[in-house]
């Protein structure tokens, strides 16, 4: 029987769920297994009405698994839009306080929904299709492990689900990007080892002689963030059946966990996950070799090594002792020009196909993406300068910079890949329309512009409201004033992000006709075909 | 398998591995970015040497530079210190009245205070001191519980109907509501009005005055100037701490609203207090 042991198994949870939903001690985790319930149940009634008794097909094993990287494709394009969307509220409760409807929707419900929607539900489906596409490509071998693949994605979702209506049910552990209570926590572990299987057996059983750059990027990722996950959230649970854990750590000693963790969900899920898809789909949609091996191999390693050592440098000036403010700096400057050994291999594989970014709105995105990487990799150095951070440090700058990266690199660099997966992935001759990636570029490099520009004028004026005092020594400004004097830039930072939004509604109306086979009748792009030349 | 050719467009050799199309060209490590990569990393040795860096068995390499950020912020602090100290020690020694009268004394005074008011007292009077209901507006020279420096040194000092502080500024209008009937309450409160503006229907008037006579006068006193030695407002100048018209006040007649400040003295000692109550006379309406 088709999806026998899952009905089975799924039956079981949707069961442990209900029970849990029963015995809870405390409201919202009653609350959170209702909704588990539901899931689970809507699981088990999709493959009920899928399943059947025949003799299931024999799955071709030289053909490429690509059914879960269309969900992949289809479900990154959906929470970008909902992360994206949910941003753009979160900005507006900025700038007009009364936009919170408790409790809900407040802000402090909805920033980690933001923060995780476009980390890991955008990002995250982004990686994981993607290196799901790579990987069999590169290895010339098919995903490892049969239905694996369909676990690691369903099962993935599954952990956005809960993580989002934990957020909004108020079920947090207050640790910035790693928010989900333990009980989530150890669902994500389950699915990211499920991953990791995945994908090293999928290496293993490779029919290539060597490993290609992109894939050590998506193993360190993976690897890394493995190790990341399970350290930060060792925690123990008030109760089995309760929402509330504590963490292992306390004081200084948690809050340096939680920023070696934070800061290396920077490093290794947005900067080397991302470098991955990079090191695929810009030689490919550029057709040029990869500019340099050797510089790949060295700063590579050289990230690997520093970048893990550098989150201390997220609490400059407070109670974490001065060798590890000290150490947090120093890793970070050095890690300067191995970030931008990934952002010249990028930009000079496109030596010899320069003329690419006046007439393909994909790759001129892509270039756009490894620009915004090489802005934010020599900012991220510089703001940790014990000097700069003194300023910097808890204002809107931080947000800038994050912001610039997040936008302008991991998001421009997903949708490079998307547009250039997707037609490839439903076997349809081109895009439904190449203007309209040329709209999204523009929208989202101007929304971007708009954001951090706005932003850095935000948080240096707050910094210096912050620390100015009168020839008497006393604090100039009140915390409430600085505060009012951020509102215009909050209302233009609202109107920055919306841009960005807007530019990812066109594309997924872009992708969708894309994937229903539609083909828009349009002029091409100037200069995209060679202009015949005059009979003589 | 490929093996290893030139790349026409560059005329650099590949590395002669190929993955699904993608080739790599066996480009050297950029010399700017070798040179800048070994400057950082010598950088970075040089200023862990300077500063305290390296994790050792039981503490860690100081530096050579002596740096410590808790040194620092200590030293900042006896600095600024240091600095205000001649002004501390003649606010401290001094009565807020005698502060008022000293220029050089009342300038540091009231930049000191109105720093501390940001931080303290904006969130119910308002960043301009100009209150909200509920809040008076410390701005004008109407006080309930008296507009000196001393008076308001006191109120900050213990608060208003702040249980925990025995010496705080106590007064309680009865409900009383339970006490006259609402045809009573519906004329005391149209008289009350018609102190300081117009009402709606003057056949209230005088009998409304008799209810005041026989009920309010104790504290408001008989011509409704109120008593800043028990809180009691006065009720001719037009300014309504719950509400303005009749029915705001007959609201506070029958059921009134007992306001609670905070004592200060044990959050900000005595300085802070003096350097505040001599800001909040400065604002205008001091007596």
């Amino acid at each position: 029987m088709k999806f026998g042991t899952e009905i089975v198994l799924l039956c079981f949870f949707t069961f442990l769920a209900l029970v849990a939903a029963g015995f809870g001690v405390d409201e919202p985790f009653r609350q959170h297994m209702w909704v588990l319930f539901f899931v689970l149940l809507g699981f088990v009634v999709v493959l009920l009405r899928n399943t059947s008794f025949a003799a299931p097909a024999p799955i071709d094993s030289s053909a490429y698994m690509d059914g879960p990287v269309r969900y992949g494709a289809i479900a990154t394009m959906f929470w970008g839009v909902v992360g994206m969307l949910v941003g753009v509220i979160i900005a507006l409760q900025l700038a007009y306080p009364d936009l919170n409807i408790e409790p809900w929707f407040n802000f402090g419900r909805l920033r980690p929904l933001h923060t995780s929607g476009v980390v890991f539900a955008f990002g995250g489906n982004a990686l994981l299709c993607t290196s799901l596409y790579v990987v069999q490509r590169t290895c010339r071998a098919r995903l490892f492990g049969g239905d694996l693949a369909w676990f690691v994605f369903w099962g993935y979702q599954l952990f956005i689900v809960m993580a989002a209506t934990g957020y909004l049910l108020g079920i947090t552990e207050s640790r910035e990007y790693a928010e989900p209570e333990w009980y989530v926590d150890l669902w994500l572990t389950v699915v990211w080892v499920a991953y990791l299987i995945l994908f090293l057996g999928t290496i293993l059983k490779r029919k290539e002689p060597h490993i290609y750059v992109a894939n050590w990027f998506y193993l360190s990722f993976i690897v890394t963030i493995a190790m990341l996950h399970v350290v930060n959230n060792l925690s123990m649970p008030a109760s089995f059946v309760g929402s509330k854990s504590y963490s292992a750590f306390s004081g200084v000693q948690d809050a340096l966990t939680q920023w070696w963790y934070g800061h290396n969900a920077v490093g290794f899920f947005l900067t080397a996950g991302f470098l991955g898809m990079m090191y695929y789909f810009v030689p490919k949609q550029a057709n040029r070799p990869v500019y340099s091996y050797r510089l790949s191999i060295i700063h590579f390693w050289a990230i690997i090594f520093l970048y893990i050592w550098a989150g201390p440098h997220h609490l400059h000036y407070t109670a974490l002792p001065d060798w590890a403010q000290t150490l947090g700096m120093v890793f970070s400057i050095m890690l300067w020009m191995p970030s931008w050994g990934g952002m010249i291999n990028g930009l000079m594989t496109l030596s010899g196909a320069w003329d690419k970014i006046r007439t393909d709105p994909i790759i001129r995105m892509m270039v756009m993406a490894i620009a915004f990487y090489g802005m934010s990799t020599f900012e991220g150095p510089m703001m940790s300068i014990k000097a700069v951070n003194s300023l910097s440090h808890y204002t809107d700058w931080t947000i800038g910079h994050v912001h610039s990266g997040a936008l302008g690199w991991v998001g421009m660099i997903s949708f490079g890949a998307i547009y250039y997966m997707v037609p490839k992935l439903w076997n349809r001759e081109r895009l439904y329309s190449l203007r309209l990636v040329t709209w999204h570029f523009w929208l989202a490099t101007l929304g971007i512009v708009v954001y951090a520009a706005v932003m850095w004028v935000s948080g240096v004026m707050q910094g210096l409201m912050w620390r100015e005092y009168d020839e008497q020594g006393f604090l100039v400004y009140s915390f409430a004033e600085t505060v009012a004097a951020m509102h215009p830039y909050y209302v233009m930072r609202a109107i920055g992000g919306a841009m960005y939004l807007s530019g990812a509604l066109l594309m997924a109306w872009n992708i969708t006709m894309t994937i229903l086979g539609y083909q828009r009748e349009e002029q091409p792009l100037p200069g995209s075909e060679p202009a015949l030349q005059p009979a003589e | 398998m490929s093996t290893e050719r030139i790349d026409d467009v560059s005329g650099i050799s590949t590395t002669g591995h190929e993955w699904d199309g993608i080739k790599e060209l066996n480009n050297p490590l950029p010399r700017w970015w070798v040179i800048t990569f070994y400057i950082t990393i010598a950088w970075a040795a040089a200023y862990t040497i300077a500063y305290p860096a390296w994790p050792m068995l039981s503490s860690a390499t100081k530096g050579v530079l002596g740096y410590s950020s808790r040194n620092d912020v200590k030293n900042e602090l006896a600095a600024a210190e240091a600095a205000k100290g001649k002004y501390v020690a003649a606010i401290q020694a001094k009565t807020v009245s005698e502060i008022a009268a000293d220029d050089a004394l009342r300038e540091f005074a009231v930049a000191a205070g109105g720093a501390a008011f940001k931080v303290n007292c904006v969130q119910c009077h308002g960043s301009g001191a100009q209150g909200s209901a509920g809040f008076p507006n410390l701005n004008d020279d109407e006080w309930l519980w008296g507009g000196s420096a001393e008076q308001i040194q006191q109120t900050i000092t213990h608060g208003i109907r702040f249980a925990s502080d025995p010496d705080t500024r106590q007064s309680e209008m009865p409900a009383f509501g339970d006490i006259i009937t609402p045809e009573q309450a519906t004329q005391v409160s149209a008289y009350v009005a018609s102190l300081s503006g117009p009402v709606h229907d003057a056949s209230l008037i005088e009998p409304g005055a008799k209810v005041f006579a026989e009920n309010c006068v104790a504290c408001h006193g008989a011509n409704a100037k109120g008593n800043k030695e028990l809180g009691a407002p006065d009720l001719t100048d037009a300014i309504w701490f719950y509400g303005s018209g009749e029915t705001a006040i007959a609201a506070q007649v029958r059921a009134p609203k007992h306001g609670v400040m905070p004592a200060w003295i044990g959050r900000l000692g005595e300085t802070t207090v003096k350097e505040l109550a001599v800001y909040v006379h400065s604002l205008g309406g001091g007596e």
